[in-house]
């Protein structure tokens, strides 16, 4: 009833493309951006902002960067971890080795490091297709783990191997370290994370974009059509790493405070991979659901128990977690394998028609 | 099929919306207890957290608290897992958390430099930073009763008491992690200041049940002693393996990490001889688990089964928790406050005084040695004993063996300068 598109005419091409055609759309993502920027600041109390959005949007972006090479690509990687620590260490290297330069510099660029070390493990790409990719994605996985114990430069010799964020300011406002408030690393993450997925959006509805979807689609295809499958596919790689360091330098940073190679292991290139399908394979909002999905609602099944003044000991509560999200996760696959972003869309379509369906 | 996932949804949004602090009764005193019941450590942290809350839960029961005031153990579940340490950090730290015991060092070094931001000090028991020892750079942090550094000291002290150190071969295995890797700069340096090799052989994570290649460098290299820094399903393989090649059991020392039944009764007699670092004493015969028996898991309050009541990590957690009411009523008589904060909390960790005669008192004779900290000493004295595995239950072997306090203290020193040197926002406080 609401949400209808009657009425709304184009009168140029430039509108009639734009990835939100629909002025009732504009109007919520302006609206979610007032709340994210204005209200959860505002509102939120410190465990709600340093423990539930710092690291949904943390992850968020590592499923944009691996749904860009997943869903967009349609090319399986299992080194999302690894590239996230790729970018992490990289970051704390140039931190430490350019005390002096703004730190919110230091992290887009420490992805770039990501992406590269992301090209050289995409190159077996351009050979080898589905199940031997991920082979080969798992071995950049355990080598850069392996790396990053054995490489001890990479944390200054530290004797615990752990890297610890130095403070850092920008504009006067302390950033990073322990002494940070939670809202200004709220802050920070979330200003990373819009542009980044506004400019992933245009990435993908723009040349490059597609030539990503024809090599996922059918490379041959693809290939006859003009699209070189090299420069497809390692730029697929160099995005994603990109994103998947960004997040991983974030995740240090701005949200953990120290971290060892532990918090870069394979159940994390997992866990954003279970992020990526079930938020929806192909899908920047699905990036978002997955990660909400699946870090965001242990967090509240958690608190549940004491919400409601049940008295459940902190291991049975975290069993019963465990099951429900299982079971979730399964209900969520038959009910729609294409994941959360598809429900969201079949129940856009369903609202648009809504009260007269045809 | 769209109408029950938007109720579904709505649901959701009902819990997420409700508050997500639980309320804690005015006066009391709370202790949140970072454990891991779940993940593939949950064989060693189970006994601690069992340990850790039955403790209080005697106190309680017994003297109405501390001071008059009950202690509340809130526990967290982490699995190990740093991040979900963080999280729960998080979630418990404003419902007024005395003290934290975080129980995985990834953990402790997240909450290092949060602890005087938080004004909420870390005990790290025995474990975490061997630096956080000096409390003139880590006013918050605390190892009572002694720290990794300390504890591979008092391991290389009885090596020397039983055989001699100088020129033999020093065999290191340790799990590739933060925790393992702790010691190895003091063992290197002590090699050169003493005299002996040290051949070192990483387990990674991953393969922890799998080592059979590095057993296979053991009997190659010949060590004469094997020292062990592992956890979890590490240890059982370990000593299993050692077993396969026949290297002799009473030449191989693991940690207090490394010696808890929960590792040696899988490989029960094969296992005969093998020695373990403790520092908390085993079995049942102290008064104070006599009480813990009698109140707590007698009355059905306790998650423990009977039978594994006074095995090391139990006790350790125990030990743990001894620690920490000890504290709480020295900050409390310190400040004259009953219920007291963080800050009061680090007071009482800093004057710190466990003596023997205070051991007497508590029920715990012979239980550990004698620890008193100061305002410079976060470590406490740390003395450990060599515990032996005779087949089917630990028995103690040695006496209290102290650290080498003039070798491991300049190095101490070093590390905590090199900590806060690239950290120049660091707070660290001037002991008189």
């Amino acid at each position: 009833m609401f949400y209808r598109e009657a009425g709304q005419f184009k009168t140029n091409y430039q509108a009639d493309q734009a990835v939100f055609p629909i002025l009732q759309d504009r109007m919520a993502i302006g609206a979610i951006l007032v709340i994210a920027f204005v209200a959860i600041p505002y509102f939120g109390n410190d465990f709600f902002i340093n423990s539930m959005m710092i690291p949904f949007l943390i992850f968020s972006l590592a499923a944009i960067g691996l749904n860009i090479l997943t869903g967009y690509t349609g090319q399986i990687s299992l080194g999302t971890g690894a590239f996230m620590g790729v970018g992490a260490y990289s970051c704390y290297k140039l931190a430490t080795i350019f005390p002096e330069v703004n730190i919110i510099f230091l992290i887009v660029v420490s992805g770039f490091f990501s992406a590269g070390i992301g090209v050289i493990f995409g190159l077996p790409s351009l050979r080898i297709k589905g199940f031997y990719l991920v082979v080969t994605t798992l071995a950049a996985q355990f080598f850069l783990e392996w790396a990053f114990i054995t490489v001890r430069w990479l944390y200054n010799y530290n004797d615990s191997g752990a890297i610890e964020v130095p403070q850092r300011e920008v504009m006067g406002v302390i950033i990073t370290g322990a002494s940070a408030t939670p809202m200004a690393r709220y802050l920070v993450v979330l200003s990373i994370v819009v542009v980044m997925t506004w400019i992933a959006s245009n990435i993908i509805h723009g040349r490059i974009g597609r030539s990503w979807m024809m090599i996922r689609d059918m490379d041959i295809a693809a290939e006859l059509m003009g699209v070189r499958p090299l420069y497809a596919k390692l730029s697929a790689f160099a995005v994603s790493s990109f994103y998947a360091g960004v997040a991983g330098a974030m995740m240090v940073f701005l949200w953990l405070g120290a971290a060892e190679v532990e918090s870069f292991d394979v159940n994390h290139s997992f866990l954003i991979l279970f992020m990526v399908v079930l938020g929806g394979l192909g899908s920047l909002l699905g990036s978002f659901l997955g990660a909400a999905f699946i870090w965001v609602l242990p967090i509240i099944i958690r608190a549940a128990p004491g919400v409601f003044g049940l008295d459940i000991s902190a291991a049975t509560g975290e069993h019963v977690n465990f099951m429900i999200i299982g079971v979730l996760i399964i209900f969520f696959l038959i009910v729609e394998p294409h994941g959360l972003a598809r429900l969201w869309a079949i129940g856009k379509q369903k609202l648009r028609t809504w009260p007269f369906p045809y | 099929m769209f109408k029950k996932l938007v109720l579904g949804a709505a649901a959701i949004a009902m819990v997420s919306g409700a508050q997500i602090t639980t309320s804690v009764a005015q006066e009391t005193l709370y202790v949140p207890s970072l454990s891991y019941r779940t993940g593939p450590y949950a064989g060693g942290g189970t006994p601690i957290a069992n340990g850790f809350a039955d403790y209080f839960n005697m106190l309680n029961a017994r003297d109405g608290g501390i001071g008059g005031l009950k202690v509340v153990v809130e526990e967290c579940e982490t699995g190990y897992n740093a991040q979900k340490g963080v999280e729960c950090y998080e979630a418990t730290k404003g419902k007024g958390a005395l003290v934290y015991n975080p129980y995985s060092t990834g953990i402790t070094l997240q909450l290092i430099p949060k602890a005087p931001v938080d004004k909420i000090p870390v005990l790290s028991m025995g474990y975490g930073l061997s630096a956080a020892a000096r409390g003139e750079t880590f006013p918050w942090t605390f190892t009572y009763p002694t720290s990794y550094w300390s504890q591979m000291s008092s391991i290389l002290k009885y090596i020397d008491a039983n055989g001699g150190l100088k020129g033999k071969k020093i065999g290191y295995i340790y799990l590739v992690s933060g925790y393992g890797k702790e010691p190895i700069p003091i063992l290197e340096s002590l090699a050169k200041t003493i005299g002996f090799d040290v051949v070192q052989f990483p387990v990674a994570g991953k393969e922890m049940q799998n080592q059979s290649s590095q057993w296979l460098n053991v009997r190659k290299e010949k060590p004469d002693w094997m020292i062990m820094w592992g956890w979890g399903a590490m240890n059982a393989t370990a000593i299993k393996e050692a077993a396969k090649i026949r290297f002799p059991m009473d030449r191989f020392i693991g940690n207090w990490w490394a010696a808890a039944h929960a590792d040696l009764n899988p490989v029960g007699a094969a296992g005969k001889g093998y020695l373990g670092a403790n520092f908390s004493g085993v079995g049942t015969n102290f008064p104070a688990l006599q009480d813990v028996l009698k109140l707590v898991v007698d009355a059905g309050k306790s998650q423990a089964k009977k039978e594994d009541v006074g095995n090391v990590l139990y006790n350790r957690g125990l030990f743990n928790a001894v620690i920490v009411a000890e504290a709480i009523s020295t900050a409390q008589k310190m400040t004259g406050k009953k219920s007291i904060t963080g800050s009061d909390m680090r007071v009482g960790l800093e004057n710190f005084n466990l003596s023997e005669a205070r051991l007497k008192e508590l029920g715990l004779e012979g239980f550990t040695g004698a620890i008193k900290g100061d305002c410079v000493d976060h470590e406490g004295g740390g003395s450990i004993f060599i515990q032996q595995w005779d087949g089917s239950d630990w028995k103690r072997v040695s006496d209290l063996i102290p650290p080498m306090s003039d070798l491991v203290g300049p190095m101490l020193d070093a590390a905590a300068a090199k900590y806060v040197a690239d950290k120049p926002e660091w707070q660290t406080q001037k002991c008189s």
